[in-house]
């Protein structure tokens, strides 16, 4: 086992090991513990909030105040940190989610289960700015709408901002080694430790750039390993059950390879990163971060070995001034339902389903602000734009959802759909009804110097 | 000229930011991409999504990858939180694309269909 971490060193000068454990909350477990106990990780990072997901965290909270953080932390930290302490690997994630300070608790409960100790658990907090966003709410505008903040007063739940690099890399000086966040920008878990370790200036605009790109491309986890890509016949992906998830290796001057275990499944290709560079982002040469704004219009992809690619030629630009604040707001009820017709006719059958529902929503005075109804099997997810079929299906779903102010409209759609077997058309499935609270997420700007982001260590013995 | 579905030439990969949808639509080789360019311009991506996007279309290049970004503005029912579709981050759009028809020369062609990709045999229907 390693000791203690001592203070910074001088810049690092060999390559820096850089794993991608987890890209979403419910993210599978064992790829990363097998990433900890084989891929000779400096850091691994688990990356695991969408933008809703720091919502429903708090609303979490909200219900219990010991909630709140990733509910799989436990799972994961049991299974990876006896590696992560026996290889000197350290712990960069967002899994702090809407209460870090109660991940942190958990983490250190785990280490003191394991044994592990001594380590440093650092909880950063600062990114939940709800109050200086009611403080504020005539002020800032929706990014979406245009209107002030304060035109949604009574349903916001949540505001939080996307802090940057610079508030981990002060965790990873304080020598953390479990380093759990809430609400940042994605790239900047992968890019605090390589500022961190190389010394790299937070103002050296193309070295972060060239971080940055390292960092897009692997923030998604396994989508750059052979995830949601392999389309048999044209782009087949060995073993996809087996996908291992990718890893980086960065070199001081910013030269960066993106590659995964031997032996595991899935590819790393040219194909596959092209299409990681450009997944979600806008104008590709200025890709907007709280850490740098980066131009990947130069950026040039190169297989060097059997699932291993240098990714070169990314850029920086001075980073925004201000900062992006995600904003929960609560907007109602989705009512849900489906219903299946099969054998001949069963398209007819269906399109009268349709019209029976569409009546009685009617003469219920089912209030609902807007109403969608899906042909599943034929053109659910592309509606018009669907090529025709070439024949009449032998089955289809029907499938409704609804959205409503009050939870009893929202209730009421699926009981209609519900009630359609014995009072609608002939020979059906059992309708399957699902009703959920609407929890949208707005966007909003806020300066820089309304965050007071802040470190808290834990010192496990 | 024979006519294929853009599959044949280009893979694509789909993505969200609240209400605007993008799809990355990369050339399988680098002699493709200019067809990609004539072909999947934003009025005829437009066209292709009826019903789907509401805003403006921008496309991005990025010739050293040989792939185009598309940028679809009011593409996904009001924002991927609060919309009503099963597909509510439009990842499935990048089958979508990949549905377009485009023109391919000849030498493209003898070469696609060597590789046993087929042109479209019916008419499509713009």
């Amino acid at each position: 086992m390693r000791s203690p971490r001592k203070e910074q060193s001088p810049p690092r000068t060999r390559t820096l090991r850089i794993g991608a454990g987890a890209s979403y909350a419910g993210d599978r477990v064992e790829p990363a513990t097998e990433l900890a106990a084989r891929g000779k990780l400096d850091y691994l990072v688990y990356e695991t909030l969408a933008e809703r997901t720091i919502a429903l965290a708090q609303l979490e909270r909200r219900k219990n105040p010991q909630n709140g953080y990733n509910e799989l932390l436990a799972d994961r930290f049991y299974s990876v940190l006896p590696h992560c302490k026996n290889n000197g690997t350290r712990v960069v994630t967002n899994m702090g989610a809407a209460n870090p300070t109660g991940a942190a608790k958990r983490s250190a409960q785990i280490i003191r289960d394991l044994q592990l100790g001594p380590m440093k658990v650092a909880a950063v907090l600062g990114d939940d700015v709800l109050q200086y966003c009611l403080d504020n709410a005539d002020r800032l505008k929706l990014m979406e709408t245009g209107k002030p903040l304060s035109s949604l007063e009574g349903q916001i739940v949540s505001a939080n901002a996307y802090l940057g690099a610079d508030v981990i890399v002060a965790a990873l000086r304080k020598g953390a080694d479990i380093v759990l966040t809430g609400r940042g920008g994605d790239c900047s878990l992968f890019l605090a430790p390589m500022i961190h370790e190389f010394g790299w200036k937070q103002d050296d605009w193309d070295i972060l750039g060239k971080g940055q790109t390292g960092a897009d491309m692997v923030e998604c986890g396994a989508n750059v390993s052979g995830g949601f890509f392999a389309d048999p016949g044209y782009k087949d992906v060995p073993e996809l059950w087996n996908l291992g998830y990718p890893l980086l290796e960065v070199e001081r001057d910013g030269a960066i390879v993106v590659s995964k275990l031997p032996g595991t499944g899935g590819v790393i290709n040219r194909a596959i990163c092209a299409e990681q560079m450009i997944y979600e982002i806008h104008d590709p040469a200025n890709y907007i971060t709280p850490d740098v704004v980066v131009d990947f219009t130069q950026v040039e992809l190169e297989e060097i070995g059997p699932d291993r690619v240098r990714i070169s030629g990314g850029r920086g630009k001075p980073r925004p001034v201000e900062l992006k604040v995600s904003v929960g707001v609560l907007e109602g009820w989705i009512g849900e339902a489906e219903i299946i017709y099969a054998g001949l006719g069963c398209l007819e059958r269906a399109r009268l389903a349709e019209k029976v529902v569409r009546e009685r929503l009617k003469i219920g005075g089912v209030n609902l602000q807007e109403l969608r109804i899906d042909y599943i099997g034929m053109n659910a997810l592309h509606g018009e734009a669907s090529l025709p079929p070439k024949e009449p299906p032998y089955e289809v779903c029907l499938r409704f959802a609804g959205r409503a102010l009050e939870k009893r409209d929202a209730v009421r759609l699926g009981n209609e759909v519900e009630t359609l077997v014995g009072k609608g058309p002939a020979s059906s499935s059992i309708p399957r009804k699902h009703v959920r609270e609407v929890l949208a997420i707005y966007s909003c700007l806020i300066p820089r110097a309304a965050i007071k982001p802040r470190i808290i260590v834990t010192e496990v013995a | 000229m024979k006519t294929f579905y853009l599959r044949e030439l280009a893979h694509a990969r789909a993505g969200d930011k609240g209400d605007t949808n993008n799809i990355g639509v990369i050339a399988y080789e680098a002699h493709y991409y200019p067809l990609i360019l004539r072909s999947i311009t934003p009025e005829r991506v437009h066209e292709h999504f009826r019903g789907i996007v509401k805003g403006r279309i921008t496309r991005y290049e990025l010739p050293r990858v040989h792939a185009i970004n598309l940028v679809m503005e009011g593409a996904l029912g009001g924002g991927v939180t609060r919309s009503l579709s099963l597909d509510p981050h439009g990842k499935s759009y990048s089958a979508l694309i990949l549905t377009m028809p485009v023109e391919v020369t000849e030498d493209i062609a003898a070469e696609l269909m060597l590789k046993g990709r087929q042109p479209i045999a019916r008419k499509i229907e713009e």
